[in-house]
C-alpha cells in the first residue's frame, strides 16, 4: 500500500510538535513493510538540496524528489520537495510577517492542465497564505498524477486543500489528521477562513484522524463532523538515548519551575505567571522560567514586573534543540497550562528527562497520562498548589521519576502508526 | 449445626476539604462539612436507616435466633452525631435487643497497628468507652481497620484480654484450610480467630447486582442452597461486609433488602443453621488449629495486604510524616488538636493515594473523592504541614506554661486561641463540649435542621462527645 502525505518538516529541519509528529508516524509506518510513504513537503526558504529537482505538471513550481534513508528508518523513504512558502504554525498574519522579507521575489505563473480545461494561476501579488495554499494544491494535484498510490493523508489545515486536490485528481480515499484547529489556536476567536478550510478538509476527507479526544469532541461539536468518521490516534514520544540526555550542573541553588512553549494565548503562559506569583508569597528558594517567545511576551513581561516578582521570573527567549534538554535537566517541575491543547508532546519530553509535570486537563496529553498532576488551566490556585506540593513534598518527585518514565516509555510511534494503518486498510477494503 | 455469624462494618471518614498550601499556617479547619453532611445524609436516607429497620423487625420476629454484630467506626459515630442522630437511635434501639453484638475497633479507623502499639491501643481503649457509652456494652472482639491483622497485633490484643479478633480469609494464609473454623494465633493460642468467607462475603457485597455474573440473581433461597451444600463439619460462616453494601453498594432496586429480609427464614426452614455473633461463635468452638500471620492481611483487593494503603511511596511518606509527630502530639491538652490528630489518621486518606487506582480505576473512585492519587496526596501533605506548625506552636506553649506559671489553668491558652474562628452558634458550652464546639463550622444552615431534628433526644446525646483530659 502506497501513502501519498502532506506532511510538514523534516530533518534537520524540526521545529515543532507538528513537525515532530509527521516524523514520528512516518517512522513509525515504516516499520510495516506493506506501507510505503510518499512524503511531500513544502520547502521555504531554499537551502534544499535541488539535484534532483524537477517541475512538476506544467506549472513553474520546483519540485524536489529523492530517496532518503533516515535512522531508525525501516525503509527508505519517498521524500518529495515542493517550492513553496509554507511553513507550519501560521495564522494570516504571522505568515505575511515572516514571508514579508521576500516580497521582492518574482512571482511564479503556472498554468496546469490538470484541471478540466486549463486554470491559469497567477501570482506576483505579494506573499498571502491563502494563495500559497491555493498553490500547494495545485501542485499536489500535479503530483497526485505523476505517483502511483492507494491512500492520501494529509497533516494539518495548510494541507488539506493539497489533500482534496490530489483526491479530485486521482478519486483515492482522503485522510486528513488534525493536530490542532483553529479553536486551540484562537481561543475560539477564529478566523473564518481558517475555519472554513478546516471544515471542507474534514468534510471531503474519509476519515479524520484526531490526535486525542479532546480535539475528537471539538471536530465533532464544532466542525460537524460526524462521530463514527473521527477516530482519535494518540501521539507517541520518540525514545531519548542515555547520551542524549544533557546533565549541567545549575548555577543556583534555587529550585526551578519551567514552562516551554510559544508564549501565546493558546499556551496560557498568564496563568503559570500568577501561579508563581501564589508561590513566591509562600516560599522563596524557588525561580520560575518561561522559555520560549510569542506575541503575548511583551505583556507577560509587564505583568510580571508589575506583580514584582521579576528576580524570581526569568525568561529565556526560544530554546532549540539541546537548550530545551539543558532547561529539562535543571528543572525541578514542568508546567504546561495550555488553554487548549490537542496533544503536547513536551510534557513527554519531560518526563523523558525525569522532571514532574504539570498539565492542564484541557490538553489531550492529559488523556494518556496518569503519572502527572492534572488542573484546569485556570485554576491558578490548583497549579500553584501543585507546584508548590512537588517542590516540597519529595516523595511526589520520587513517585513520578519511577513511575512516569515507565508510562511515556509505553507509547510507542509504532504503535501510533499501526492504528493509522488499520484506518488506511478499512478505507482500502470498505467496499 | 453450622452457625451463620454476620458481621457488618459502618464507617465514614472525616473528608477533607480542598486544602490549599497558602492556607498553610492560616486556615487550621481541615474538613468538607458539604461533602460529609451529604454523604452521611445520602447513606443514612439509602442504607443504614431502611437496613436497620429490617434487621429490627427481624430480630422482633425471630426473637434471640436472629443476631447481627456491628463494627462502627469512632468517625462514624461522630458524624451520626453530627449529621445523622436519628442513625444512632435506631443503632441503640438494635443494641436494647441483645441481638446485636459491637465490635471493638480504633476510634478513626486508623492504621496505627502498622507502625504505633501505644496510638493503637490508646484509640481502642477510646473507642470502646464510646460504645460502651452508646451502646451499654464493653466490646469482647476485636476488629482492626481493614481487618489488618499479623501475630504481633494478636499478642498486643490478646494482652488487653480480647478473646477473639476479627479477620480476613486470606487465601495465602489458609493456604488448603478453610476459613470456615475457629482458628487461633500461633503466638497466643487463647486468642480465637474469626476468618471472613470472602467468596460468600463478596457475593453479597460486590456481585449482587452484577448482571454479567453466572449466578445472577441471588436470592436467599439460592444463597442458602450453597450454605447447606457446604461440608457439614464446618462449624462457621462467617459474612463480613460493608453496611452500606444494603441500599448504597447494592441498591435498593437490586432487590437488596429483599435478600436481607427473606435470608433469616431460608436458614430457618433449614433446621440445620444457626445466627451467632461473633463472641458465642468464639465461645462455642474450638480452635481447629493455630495460624501464623507474619505479614499484615487485610481484607482488601486480590492481594490482601496493605498495599491499598501503604503500597506506594506517597503513602508511606504521609504515613511515616504523620506518625512522627505523635510525641509532639501528646504533650498539647488542645481537644482540637488531638482531635484532627485523629481524624487525620484515618485510613481512607490513605486509600485516596493509592496508584492501584490506575488499575482498579472503578473501584476505587466510587469511593474517592480525588481525581488522582497525586491530587489527594498534596492536599493532605497541606494539611499535615498546617497540623504540624500547630502541635510544634502547641507543644512550646505548654513548655512555656508549665515553666512560667504553674497556677495557672494550662488549658486556657489554647483554648480561647481556638475558639476564635468558630463557635459563633453554640455559645453556652460547657467545658467538656469543647470537642464538640470545634466541629460547630457545619454550615449554619446544616446546624439549623440538626438542631431541629435532635431537639427533643439532644441532651443524652451532646455529653457523648467528650474530649478527655
Amino acid at each position: 500500500m502506497k501513502v501519498l502525505m502532506f506532511g510538514w518538516e523534516f530533518p534537520p529541519h524540526i521545529s515543532g510538535g507538528l513537525g515532530t509528529a509527521c516524523y514520528g508516524l512516518t517512522k513509525g509506518l515504516s516499520k510495516f513493510s506493506d506501507v510505503e510513504v510518499i512524503f511531500v513537503v513544502p520547502r521555504a526558504f531554499g537551502d534544499e538540496d535541488t539535484t534532483n529537482a524537477r517541475i512538476v505538471g506544467a506549472s513553474d513550481v520546483y519540485v524536489n524528489q529523492k530517496r532518503i534513508a533516515l535512522k531508525g528508518f525501516a525503509q527508505e523513504l519517498s521524500l518529495v520537495e515542493v517550492d513553496s512558502l509554507l511553513v507550519p504554525y501560521t495564522e494570516p498574519d504571522e505568515f505575511y510577517r515572516i514571508t514579508r522579507k521576500y516580497a521582492g521575489r518574482t512571482w511564479r505563473t503556472f498554468t496546469t492542465q490538470h484541471f478540466e480545461g486549463k486554470i491559469p494561476f497567477t501570482g506576483g501579488y505579494g506573499p498571502n497564505l491563502f494563495e500559497e495554499i491555493r498553490n500547494y494544491a495545485i501542485v499536489a494535484s500535479a503530483i497526485a498524477c505523476d505517483y502511483d498510490f492507494d491512500v492520501i493523508h494529509a497533516h494539518d489545515w495548510l494541507t488539506y486543500p493539497a489533500g482534496i486536490a490530489a483526491k479530485e485528481i486521482s478519486g483515492k480515499p482522503l485522510v486528513v489528521h488534525v493536530h490542532a484547529t483553529d479553536f486551540d489556536r484562537s481561543g475560539g476567536n477564529v478566523n473564518p477562513r481558517v475555519f472554513e478550510i478546516e471544515k471542507q478538509g474534514m468534510e471531503m476527507a474519509d476519515k479524520v484522524i484526531t490526535v486525542s479526544n479532546w480535539t475528537r469532541d471539538i471536530v465533532i461539536s464544532r466542525y460537524g463532523i460526524p462521530p463514527e468518521k473521527v477516530i482519535t490516534v494518540y501521539n507517541a514520544v520518540e525514545p531519548l538515548e542515555e547520551a542524549e540526555k544533557i546533565n549541567i550542573r545549575r548555577g543556583i541553588p534555587d529550585k526551578i519551575v519551567t514552562f516551554l512553549g510559544r508564549i501565546t494565548m493558546q499556551k496560557g503562559p498568564e496563568y503559570f505567571v500568577e501561579a508563581a506569583n501564589k508561590v513566591l508569597k509562600k516560599m522563596n528558594n524557588v525561580r520560575f522560567v518561561m522559555a520560549g517567545s510569542g506575541d503575548m511576551m511583551n505583556k507577560i513581561i509587564l505583568r510580571v514586573a508589575k506583580l514584582g516578582i521579576s528576580n524570581r521570573f526569568h525568561f529565556t527567549g526560544f530554546l532549540n534543540g539541546d537548550d530545551v534538554y539543558r532547561m529539562y535537566s535543571i528543572s525541578d517541575v514542568y508546567v504546561m497550562p495550555s488553554i487548549s491543547e490537542p496533544f503536547g508532546i513536551s510534557p513527554l519530553e519531560a518526563i523523558q528527562s525525569n522532571v514532574p509535570v504539570i498539565i492542564s486537563k484541557q490538553s489531550g496529553v492529559a488523556e494518556v497520562l496518569n503519572h502527572a498532576i492534572k488542573i484546569d488551566f485556570w485554576d491558578v490556585d490548583a497549579m500553584a498548589d501543585a507546584i508548590y506540593g512537588i517542590l516540597n513534598y519529595p516523595a511526589l518527585s520520587t513517585m513520578f521519576k519511577k513511575y512516569g518514565r515507565q508510562e511515556v516509555d509505553k507509547l510507542k510511534w509504532e504503535t501510533s502508526a499501526s492504528e493509522v494503518r488499520n484506518i488506511y486498510y478499512s478505507l482500502l477494503y470498505r467496499n | 449445626m453450622k452457625t451463620i455469624c454476620m458481621y457488618f462494618q459502618v464507617h465514614q471518614p472525616f473528608r477533607f476539604r480542598k486544602y490549599r498550601f497558602f492556607e498553610i499556617g492560616n486556615e487550621h479547619y481541615y474538613y468538607d462539612d458539604y461533602a460529609n453532611e451529604s454523604f452521611m445524609r445520602k447513606v443514612a436516607t439509602k442504607s443504614y436507616l431502611p437496613a436497620n429497620k429490617i434487621l429490627l423487625e427481624l430480630i422482633k420476629e425471630y426473637g434471640s435466633r436472629f443476631k447481627v454484630a456491628f463494627s462502627i467506626s469512632g468517625t462514624a459515630l461522630d458524624q451520626f452525631e453530627l449529621y445523622a442522630p436519628e442513625v444512632l437511635e435506631s443503632f441503640q434501639k438494635l443494641a436494647a435487643t441483645n441481638s446485636v453484638e459491637f465490635l471493638s475497633e480504633t476510634y478513626s479507623h486508623t492504621l496505627a497497628s502498622l507502625i504505633n502499639k501505644e496510638e493503637f491501643l490508646q484509640q481502642i481503649a477510646e473507642h470502646d468507652e464510646k460504645i460502651e457509652k452508646l451502646f451499654g456494652k464493653k466490646p469482647t472482639v476485636f476488629r482492626n481497620t481493614e481487618l489488618i491483622y499479623n501475630n504481633e497485633i494478636g499478642d498486643w490484643l490478646a494482652d488487653l484480654g480480647f478473646k477473639g479478633v476479627i479477620t480476613e480469609g486470606a487465601r495465602h494464609i489458609l493456604g488448603w484450610k478453610s476459613p470456615n473454623y475457629v482458628y487461633a494465633s500461633a503466638t497466643n493460642p487463647r486468642l480465637k480467630l474469626l476468618l471472613k468467607n470472602s467468596r460468600l462475603s463478596d457475593d453479597i457485597a460486590f456481585r449482587f447486582s452484577n448482571q454479567g455474573w453466572d449466578q445472577y440473581p441471588l436470592t436467599a433461597d439460592k444463597f442458602v442452597g450453597w450454605i447447606k451444600a457446604m461440608d457439614p463439619k464446618e462449624d462457621t460462616l462467617n459474612l463480613f461486609m460493608n453496611y452500606d453494601t444494603f441500599g448504597n453498594i447494592q441498591p435498593k432496586e437490586s432487590g437488596i433488602f429483599e435478600f436481607l429480609k427473606a435470608f433469616p427464614k431460608e436458614v430457618f426452614k433449614t433446621n440445620q443453621l444457626s445466627f451467632s455473633t461473633p463472641s458465642e461463635v468464639i465461645e462455642r468452638f474450638q480452635p481447629v488449629a493455630p495460624l501464623s500471620i507474619q505479614y499484615p492481611i487485610s481484607w482488601a483487593d486480590e492481594e490482601r495486604d496493605v498495599s491499598a494503603w501503604l503500597g506506594n511511596e506517597l503513602q508511606q511518606e504521609a504515613f511515616n510524616k504523620l506518625f512522627a509527630l505523635r510525641n509532639k502530639v501528646l504533650q498539647c491538652n488542645d481537644p482540637q488538636l488531638k482531635l484532627d490528630w485523629k481524624y487525620l489518621q484515618c485510613s481512607d486518606h490513605f486509600y485516596y493515594m493509592s496508584t492501584k487506582f490506575f488499575i482498579h480505576g472503578s473501584l476505587y473512585s466510587y469511593f474517592n473523592p480525588y481525581n488522582s492519587p497525586y491530587e489527594a496526596f498534596i492536599n493532605y501533605m497541606n494539611i499535615l504541614s498546617d497540623f504540624e506548625i500547630r502541635i510544634n506552636q502547641c507543644a512550646e506553649s505548654s513548655d512555656q506554661m508549665i515553666i512560667s506559671a504553674q497556677e495557672e489553668k494550662p488549658e486556657d491558652k489554647p483554648k480561647t486561641k481556638r475558639v476564635k474562628s468558630k463557635s459563633t452558634v453554640e455559645t453556652k458550652d460547657t467545658s467538656n463540649e469543647k470537642t464538640k464546639q470545634s466541629r460547630t463550622r457545619t454550615s449554619s444552615r446544616a446546624s439549623k435542621t440538626k438542631e431541629e431534628t435532635s431537639k427533643k433526644k439532644s441532651t443524652a446525646k451532646k455529653i457523648t462527645v467528650k474530649s478527655k483530659k
